[in-house]
């Protein structure tokens, strides 16, 4: 006999003011099987709870209903409360009177009879729960980051002092990503290398932490403490338990022409290489899109060289699954290449160049050893421009929005040139200057009060090449937008920072939300930073979104925490709303008939056979099973299902089928 | 005989008449027929537009009209800012349907919008480059500047031709009759268009930047595709020496005399005895 309680909330106004509530409690009373109905102001705040709990226990209530917001909301409220007062919470239902009905219609008379029906309907759905207990799934403690620059490896770290294992899967030859390729970072100029390379080193000796370099993830399947990973660890074609490292292979390589990814194109590596001196691991891989042995088959002096033999030319990629608790995101991002400006001449001036290759340039191990020199001749500039926004913050050019650390490392630098060159003389064309983090602003003024960085405001309309040098036709809106011409040595470009390649790809593999510009997407974007709508799956870094070192740093931290959190239990409690396939006793055991076309169906593969044997183990039939850590509860298997054999808990064909015949009545 | 549509435009009557005369000898060497549209009027050009943004339209819209009325499907139209004027007309009235039934109430005719515009370059490379190697024969082994000026490849989104900051269709074409095309940077840097005659020294100083760029890379010929932008950079000469402080003689043709020559037209088919810098390599 059903003894249920119907809770109407006002929601402050946005419930009341367009439905009746107090009409509907009304209603409410006299349906069959309510005991008790009441309203309220705000049922989900604690004197409201505490009006649902008092209700269960003084009038013995066997089913609650809650008529107020969206259960996405504050279904969990309530069923806490009712579990608080000794009621299972999956006997607790939510109507949705606000986002289904106030929020959606006018004030009227109609208005109010929709919500009763609503009440109506969820109130017999509630006649037909019956007590569910939350499932029980073990973690695997075992994290995933993916990538290894500054913010794979902060995560790393910090997962990893915690006790936890670590899988770090880098995708190039060596970790440190674009940190590793700046020269000095602001606003302190700290040496990138210096303060990044111990890290690469704690992380490629931790005992907690596997690092895959080469290696992409190939597969992910599974959910949240459950996944199963699959990574492709790419040929190497160097055995690492052999090598050595000691890079006798990459002095004798005659392939010495190949445009060096580190070095943003401005220098030279050879086929079989170390990306640079720093690289940690610090054994080489062999290119073999441009080694002569796999493009003609000859040569072969690195094997030949090669003290320990380490060299194996048919080594193949590997594949290798794990099972994983928890990932972090940590891709980071790339930026534009100058020809993606036709007005800055379609790339083809080899002196007008990205912020990424002025790094190389002022970088003491780049390709000139820290000299300022233009690409094309080897001769210091003694006029400079750098062009902020350099694509960003263009409508025009579908990329409207802010790279964020431009400002900042333009001023930087036009701070080094100044350094390098005594007597040079810089000029910087901005829109504004954003200059928000601690100690930022002060180091913007130092690049123009103490390094004489001439600032002009003004766009660049273009830029061509005329004897030698080139000329920058901007303007100063700051003078009246007086036309400027300055005949440049070199320009370099701020240039927008955009996601990496291949981002979408790797969004789609692993089910998580991106956004237009590939960028992938936060849970929500002021309180959920580093958690994604995939629940087990975290993000860190630039791959979220344009930002700099140490809100990196942060986020990295902010999300191995997130997975450290998630890892101190010991098991994961999930809800029980999934499929069931239904027993009985024997002879039949289940209207199941073994046609499985609820296994195909399954988009989780969350369905499995089990063998019904008998007494001397002969197999009686063959019947689905549904595997409750696995299944999402989406209802495709029951729509399937033509023995009708296999049903939803919490949402039973008989719950729906109440709410239907309630809602026609 | 492929038939297509002609529009001269008022340059090309008048003062620019050596343009219409390559076109037209240009055209038949390779067995086209253009035929002008009757009662074609004036499509406004800069004036127009500048003035009373109906009236521009109208005129424009006007010679649509009128083609479309002889059922021609393609009109040739060599002067670049006709070109121009009617694309943007075309696009205009097929983008708002009640500017486009206001237009056809104010010029009295239907318009549906459809018109295939094509520039002096797009009639060359879809009737005449297919056919074109094998028939150079006095190839214009020279080095020259191609100019491609403002109105034939702006605004983009609309006009759809060539490539925005670095057009490259007349440089192939070029190529294709044996001259060697520069790489320079004022192939779109504006001429000083209409202020030719009521600010003769804006013209002198945009044109002479022009000028010097192209004499400066060593090219022999600025080969031009708009009648306003070759008369500012010819007719203008000794203004423009004025500003230079320097006598330039790099003569300024139209492509269409270019190829014509490099097929074998002669001089006096192309018209090029109307040149004020003579082209002294024929």
């Amino acid at each position: 006999m059903s003894k249920i309680g119907v809770f109407i909330c006002h929601c402050g106004e946005n419930i009341s003011a367009t439905v009746d509530v107090e009409k509907v409690a009304e209603e409410a009373a006299k349906f069959d099987g309510v005991e008790f109905a009441t309203h309220y102001k705000y049922m989900c705040s604690d004197p409201g709870q505490t009006l649902i709990k008092n209700a269960i226990r003084e009038k013995g209530l066997t089913g609650v209903v809650v008529g107020s917001c969206s259960p996405r909301m504050h279904e969990p409220t309530f069923r806490k409360a009712c579990a608080e007062a000794g009621l299972n919470p999956y006997m607790c239902e939510m109507a949705n009177l606000r986002e289904h009905c106030s929020w959606v219609h006018e004030k009227s008379e109609e208005t109010t009879e929709k919500a009763i029906v609503l009440i109506k309907m969820l109130v017999e759905k509630v006649k037909k729960n019956r007590s569910l207990n939350a499932i029980k799934v073990p973690i695997t403690k075992k994290a995933l980051v993916l990538g290894g620059g500054i913010a794979g490896i902060q995560a790393a770290l910090d997962i990893a002092n915690a006790g936890q294992q670590v899988i770090l899967v880098e995708k190039d030859p060596s970790i440190g990503g674009h940190m590793s390729q700046l020269s000095e970072t602001f606003p302190t100029l700290d040496c990138s290398q210096c303060i990044l390379t111990p890290r690469m080193v704690e992380v490629a000796q931790h005992p907690n932490i596997k690092l895959y370099n080469y290696a992409e993830l190939e597969k992910l399947e599974g959910f949240i403490g459950n996944f199963k990973a699959t990574i492709r660890l790419k040929a190497k074609s160097v055995d690492y338990s052999i090598c050595t490292g000691c890079g006798l292979c990459t002095t004798k390589c005659p392939s010495k022409k190949i445009p060096s990814e580190f070095n943003e194109g401005l220098g030279m590596r050879t086929a079989i290489y170390t990306p640079f001196p720093q690289a940690v691991p610090n054994k080489p891989v062999i290119d073999r899109e441009n080694c002569n042995y796999y493009k003609k088959g000859v040569c072969k002096i690195c094997q030949k060289v090669c003290p320990t033999g380490a060299i194996q030319y048919d080594l193949p990629d590997e594949l290798i699954t794990e099972d994983i608790g928890a990932i972090v995101i940590a891709t980071g991002f790339n930026v534009l290449k100058t020809n993606f400006f036709p007005e800055y001449g379609y790339g083809k001036y080899p002196d007008v160049i990205t912020g990424l290759q002025f790094e190389r340039l002022a970088s003491a191990s780049g390709p000139t050893l820290g000299e300022i020199r233009r690409p094309s001749d080897g001769k210091i500039p003694q006029k400079i421009v750098f062009i902020a926004c350099a694509g960003s913050r263009d409508q025009a050019k579908g990329i409207p929005y802010c790279s964020k650390i431009c400002c900042m490392y333009t001023a930087k630098h036009a701070m080094l040139y100044q350094h390098k060159v005594h007597g040079g003389e810089s000029y910087v064309f901005y829109m504004d200057i954003r200059a928000g983090g601690k100690n930022y602003e002060e180091f913007i003024r130092r690049a123009i009060e103490d390094d004489g960085v001439n600032y002009v405001r003004g766009r660049v309309a273009r830029i061509y090449e005329k004897d030698g040098k080139y000329i920058v036709k901007g303007v100063d809106t700051l003078l009246g937008s007086k036309q400027i011409e300055i005949e440049a040595d070199m320009v370099v470009l701020a240039t927008a920072g955009v996601a990496n390649a291949g981002a979408e790809e790797l969004a789609q593999k692993m089910h998580v939300s991106y956004d237009a510009y590939h960028f992938f997407a936060e849970a929500h974007p002021k309180l959920k930073p580093v958690e994604t709508n995939t629940a087990g799956i975290y993000l860190c870094g630039a791959c979220q979104a344009p930002k700099d070192i140490p809100e990196t740093v942060g986020m990295a931290s902010g999300a191995a925490a997130k997975v450290i959190g998630l890892f101190s239990n010991d098991e994961l409690t999930r809800e029980p709303l999934i499929a069931v396939v239904n027993r009985c006793a024997p002879p039949v055991f289940s209207t199941c008939v073994g046609c499985f076309m609820c296994q195909t169906a399954c988009p989780y593969n969350a369905i499995e056979r089990e063998e019904i044997k008998s007494r001397n183990g002969e197999v009686i039939k063959t019947i689905a099973k549904v595997n409750p850590g696995l299944c999402q509860g989406c209802g495709t298997c029951v729509a399937f299902c033509r023995s009708k054999a296999i049903d939803i808990q919490g949402y039973s064909n008989e719950q729906m089928f109440a709410e239907v015949m309630a809602m026609l009545n | 005989m492929i038939k297509l549509g002609f529009y001269p435009g008022c340059s090309l009557t008048g003062s620019s008449s050596d343009y219409a005369e390559s076109v037209l000898a240009l055209a038949k060497a390779f067995d086209l027929e253009l035929t002008e549209i009757p009662d074609w009027n004036c499509c406004g050009a800069t004036a127009a537009h500048n003035m009373n943004k109906e009236l521009a339209l109208s005129l424009s819209a006007r010679i649509l009209a009128l083609a479309e009325k002889q059922q021609m499907d393609e009109v040739v139209v060599p002067c670049a800012a006709c070109y121009n004027r009617l694309s943007v007309t075309q696009y205009e009235l097929n983008k708002d349907a009640d500017l486009k039934k206001r237009i056809c109430d104010i010029i009295g005719m239907p318009i549906n919008g459809n018109l295939h515009i094509l520039n002096v370059m797009q009639m060359i490379d879809k009737y005449i480059t297919g056919r074109l190697e094998e028939k150079v024969t006095n190839p214009f082994t020279r080095k020259v500047a191609c100019y491609y000026g403002c109105l034939l490849v702006r605004p983009h989104d609309i006009l759809k031709f060539d490539r925005l900051e670095d057009p490259q269709s007349m440089d192939v074409l070029m190529e294709k009759v044996g001259a060697e095309p520069i790489d320079w940077a004022f192939k779109t840097e504006c001429c000083g268009a209409g202020f030719s005659v009521s600010h003769t020294d804006a013209v002198a100083k945009l044109s002479g930047n022009i000028v010097k760029d192209a004499a400066d890379r060593g090219a022999e010929a600025i080969i031009v595709a708009c009648p306003m932008c070759q008369s500012n950079l010819d007719m203008r000469r000794a203004q423009i020496n004025e500003y230079l402080k320097k006598k330039t003689d790099i003569p300024v043709i139209y492509i269409t005399q270019a190829i014509g020559l490099a097929v074998g037209l002669s001089a006096k088919d192309v018209s090029l005895q109307k040149l004020f810098v003579p082209a002294t390599f024929v």
